[in-house]
């Protein structure tokens, strides 16, 4: 256990290192940086002097290894460094963006997961015709774009029927009710696809794990259905569904950049991608960050639940 | 727009069901579009009603029309003749993409399969590396160095999506690389290009279109999503799909009906790659398939009238089953006494465990009971819903079948499984039940109960979980046990044990067993009666004594025969040629004339009742007298 934990600690601290150096090495590559930025908002022209001091104050004319170290030590102190343009702290100007990201994304990957598993556990138990109509509808989820699907929820169930604000986002701390229906039409855009996905995946394990001999001889011994199927074969099923939303939830953090511009929401996706047009290179090595810890979480919680749902995976 | 990686494959143990592609009309319908779609977008300026660009503000937002099919969007241009000529951009992006993802992959994963070592180490390692970069990123990067160049995004977009396809391809190169008659090519000197082009590429072919046109469907998406965002496509270069949703929701606060034919053509088409996609996955790798049906169809109340009383613990009575529609077992009669043990005795494919398993009601996929009736305890288990049914499941009649490890759910701990069972029964509280499940493992003499309690089925040998199965089977203290070749995959020594266990335990409880088995020394060992079979039928029924002594059906003579626990020394083994018939190929008349060595014309003609030879002796031969064992 203590092994297996420690070995863990390091592959995460691993993963954490080569992202963060990736990124910097990227940002790096990009063609301008910040104080080019900077400059061009202010002046029309500028002065190399000029530029040379700005680069200066800003600490991104030191090589680049030093600049690491440098972000590498604050880190080490709790601080991820201060917003270039802003000057605000980073772990301050992502704190209420992750807190938006991450509930669209939760909201997304648990609505999934329970409509999907729904829908593939009643489409691999009646198949048929019931099984067809499943297969039809979350075909038509998976086609639906998300931009395009986002833009048709917002017609219904916003303009036409105000049942939820089209754009925006409430944190829950001012109001929950409110931030509950700020995400909803946004969770419930990326859904559809997500169900779609889980309900499927979910029909095939099911499928699989129903025509083994040990369903066939726990409906032998009188168990009722709903505990063969809820609790028996759904939890041998389960694996390939867990690892699938872990993979949904770790593309989501990329993933949710367009529905975030749509629905105004001010999430890390928007906020990456405004950062690194402006070369503010602190703001996008806190987004990295904050994006590895989250993966290393989701993993950790995937492989947690391998073992309570099938503990002899420990000993493959 | 959100990149989920595909499916892996190592999960998908499929039971699969083949159909040829023509059985799937939906895909040819899809693919006449692909192809309609295709011909209009080529021939955009002669086909479409209108030029592209064409404006007439007096028809702004116009709905649909006979002038304006699609309508018309807020600078009066003709929807439809758009989106002609949008297809243009979009699919030839899309084409890009996909000549880019197939270019790389397929070759690639050819090579790495196909020639091992360590390029094919290098290239894995490639291939996860570019699998583990978020893609959009990525996108976005390439878009921000190449603005609005979208051929260059679209080549990045089939670099990002090759991993997956290089994977597969590499997998099933391999897999074929191994095969004998591709060693054999190899070895007569065929060239690598002659054995690539002749015997690999023809059958990777499926898993590639497979790939392609899920790969198609992404790439549409992917396409549209960054010209709608105006990173590819801005709508002042013409009309693409992407863009055309763009306008769209820029009209939407004065008409939103434009979203519904520009958001329309992206859903149907990416539906038709994913049908063309999945008829092709099911012809060539097979479709999954539930391989029980959970919910019985509800039972025909009729049959209940067709069965006689018995006074047996059980009785079956002209049992007729059909899976898919072939009869597999046909009018099966036999009885178990109160506290009888009665083997069912007959080759592999001769019905034993349809039969076994239709008294319980758990036919596989697609079987169903076509005639017939089973009396258990005064009802027709044939007449009862599947609640009433589940009720003597277990309850009245218990089941053990010949894969004991198979049989407990790997997940859950022996006690959590033999305490559900129990409660089930007998509910009770927890602690209780415990002690029950204790009990039931000293019954079935299991050394140290409360260890193999905490055990899950993984941690037990085959010998222990048969065991533990019993002691399931035995927990609402059932009056019949189907034992279904409860030996077969169990080591010699193991085998006696557990035959000597049944044995001791219907001595001990009184419980009527019906043995399903293959074995004449378990038939002698434990069986007061028993049931020969044959191709679906019963073909000879008599005490154990009796039919060692005098077998009135050549089968049962011939299997005599060939039991190896009266063989001869010194001589060998006397076998029945030929193989059982299978359901569907049963000659009319008699069952075994193919193979037996009395049959005359007269087995050919009809089909042969079973006639009483002697009293409780039931044969299913004319030349009965005739057999001599």
């Amino acid at each position: 256990m203590i092994r297996a934990t420690a070995r863990w600690l390091a592959s995460s601290l691993v993963l954490l290192f080569a992202v963060t150096v990736l990124t910097f090495l990227l940002s790096a590559l990009a063609p301008g940086d910040a104080a080019k930025t900077m400059l061009s908002g202010q002046t029309t022209s500028y002065t190399p002097e000029q530029y040379q001091q700005l680069r200066h104050e800003l600490g991104i004319d030191e090589p680049l290894p030093v600049q690491y170290w440098h972000w590498l030590y604050r880190l080490l102190h709790g601080s991820l460094g201060t917003d270039l343009f802003s000057g605000q702290p980073i772990t301050q100007a992502l704190g209420g963006r992750l807190a938006a990201s991450l509930s669209i994304i939760v909201g997304t990957v648990l609505v999934s997961a329970v409509v999907g598993l729904a829908i593939g556990v009643v489409s691999a138990v009646r198949g048929g015709l019931a099984g067809r109509l499943v297969n039809g509808l979350t075909l038509l989820g998976l086609a639906a774009p998300n931009f395009w699907l986002a833009l048709v929820l917002v017609e219904w169930l916003a303009v036409r029927h105000p049942v939820f604000p089209a754009t925006g986002y409430v944190p829950v701390r001012e109001d929950p009710a409110q931030w509950l229906r700020s995400i909803a039409l946004p969770v419930i855009t990326l859904s559809v696809g997500g169900s779609a996905f889980i309900a499927r995946q979910t029909r095939d394990a099911m499928a699989d794990v129903l025509s083994r001999d040990f369903v066939v001889m726990l409906r032998a011994h009188g168990l009722p259905l709903r505990s063969v199927v809820l609790k028996h074969a759904l939890r041998n099923a389960a694996i390939p569904v867990v690892t699938l939303l872990g993979l949904m939830f770790v593309s989501l953090l990329g993933g949710t950049v367009l529905i975030e511009g749509i629905f105004a929401i001010p999430g890390l996706g928007q906020q990456a991608v405004t950062a690194s047009s402006t070369h503010n290179l602190p703001m996008i090595e806190g987004v990295a960050f904050y994006f590895t810890i989250i993966v290393i979480a989701v993993n950790l919680l995937v492989d947690l639940s391998y073992r309570w749902l099938n503990p002899t995976v420990r000993a493959q | 727009m959100t990149a989920i990686a595909l499916p892996d494959a190592k999960f998908r143990r499929r039971i699969t069901r083949r159909r040829a592609f023509s059985h799937y009309p939906a895909a040819w319908v899809a693919l006449l579009y692909l192809a309609v779609l295709l011909a209009a977008a080529a021939a955009a300026g002669v086909v479409a009603p209108y030029d592209a660009e064409q404006q007439d503000l007096s028809q702004a937002l116009a709905g649909p029309s006979s002038s304006h099919w699609l309508g018309t969007d807020r600078l009066g241009r003709d929807v439809f003749s758009r989106l002609l000529f949008g297809a243009r951009v979009t699919l030839l992006d899309v084409a890009v993409a996909t000549a880019v993802f197939l270019a790389v992959g397929v070759p690639l994963g050819v090579a790495a399969g196909y020639r091992g070592g360590r390029l094919d180490r290098i290239v894995v390692r490639f291939a996860d590396l570019v699998l583990a970069v978020p893609g959009i990123v990525v996108l976005l990067m390439v878009v921000a160095v190449f603005p609005g160049n979208d051929i260059a995004t679209m080549i990045a977009l089939g670099l990002i999506g090759c991993p997956g396809l290089l994977r597969i391809v590499r997998g099933s190169t391999l897999a074929i690389r191994d095969e004998l008659y591709v060693k054999a090519a190899r070895l007569s000197g065929l060239g690598t290009p002659a054995i690539l082009r002749r015997h690999v590429l023809p059958r990777i072919s499926g898993p590639i279109i497979v790939q392609t046109s899920l790969f198609c469907a992404t790439a549409l998406i992917a396409e549209s999503g960054l010209s709608f965002l105006g990173l590819t496509r801005p709508e002042t270069r013409g009309p693409s799909w992407g863009n055309m949703v763009a306008e769209a929701s820029n009209a939407m606060s004065q008409d939103s009906w434009l979203l519904v034919p520009t958001g329309g053509v992206l859903v149907i088409t990416v539906i038709a790659f994913g049908v063309v996609g999945d008829a092709v996955r099911d012809t060539t790798m097979g479709r999954a398939v539930s391989a029980t049906p959970l919910l019985r169809r509800r039972p025909n109340q009729q049959r209940a009238a067709t069965v006689a009383p018995s006074r047996a613990a059980l009785s079956v009575q002209a049992l007729t089953v059909a899976v898919g529609g072939v009869t597999v077992v046909r009018d099966v009669d036999f009885e178990v006494a109160v506290g009888e043990v009665v083997g069912v005795l007959g080759e592999s494919g001769c019905g034993k465990t349809i039969t076994a398993k239709a008294i319980l009601g758990l036919l596989p996929a697609g079987g169903e009971i076509t005639a017939g009736g089973i009396v258990f305890d005064g009802a027709n288990l044939t007449a009862l819903r599947e609640k009433e049914l589940n009720r003597v499941r277990g309850a009245g009649i218990a089941f053990i079948s010949q894969n004991p490890a198979g049989s407990l759910d790997p997940t859950f701990t022996v006690g959590s499984q033999l305490r559900e069972v129990i409660r089930r029964h007998h509910p009770q509280p927890r602690r209780q039940a415990d002690g029950e499940a204790e009990r039931l493992l000293r019954l079935v003499r299991l050394p140290d109960p409360a260890d193999v309690l905490r055990r899950r089925p993984g941690q037990l040998s085959g010998g222990m979980a048969q065991r533990v199965c019993i002691a399931m089977a035995l927990a609402a203290e059932p009056k019949v046990l189907i034992a279904d070749e409860p030996t077969t995959a169990l080591d010699v020594t193991v085998q006696a044990e557990i035959l000597a266990l049944l044995r001791d335990l219907q001595h001990r409880l009184g419980m009527a067993i019906l043995l399903v088995t293959h074995d004449w020394g378990v038939v002698a060992d434990v069986c007061d009666r028993a049931v020969v079979m044959y191709a679906g039928e019963v073909v000879e029924t008599a005490t154990v004594d009796e039919l060692y002594a005098r077998p009135r059906h050549p089968y049962t003579a011939a299997l005599l025969a060939a039991n190896p626990h009266r063989a001869n020394t010194g001589r060998p083994l006397p076998s029945i040629s030929g193989a059982v018939p299978r359901p569907g190929e049963w000659p009319i008349g008699c069952h075994f004339q193919l193979r037996c060595p009395l049959a005359e014309s007269a087995c050919r003609r009809a089909p042969v009742p079973l006639s009483a030879t002697a009293p409780g002796h039931l044969s299913r031969c004319i030349r009965a007298e005739d057999v001599n064992a």
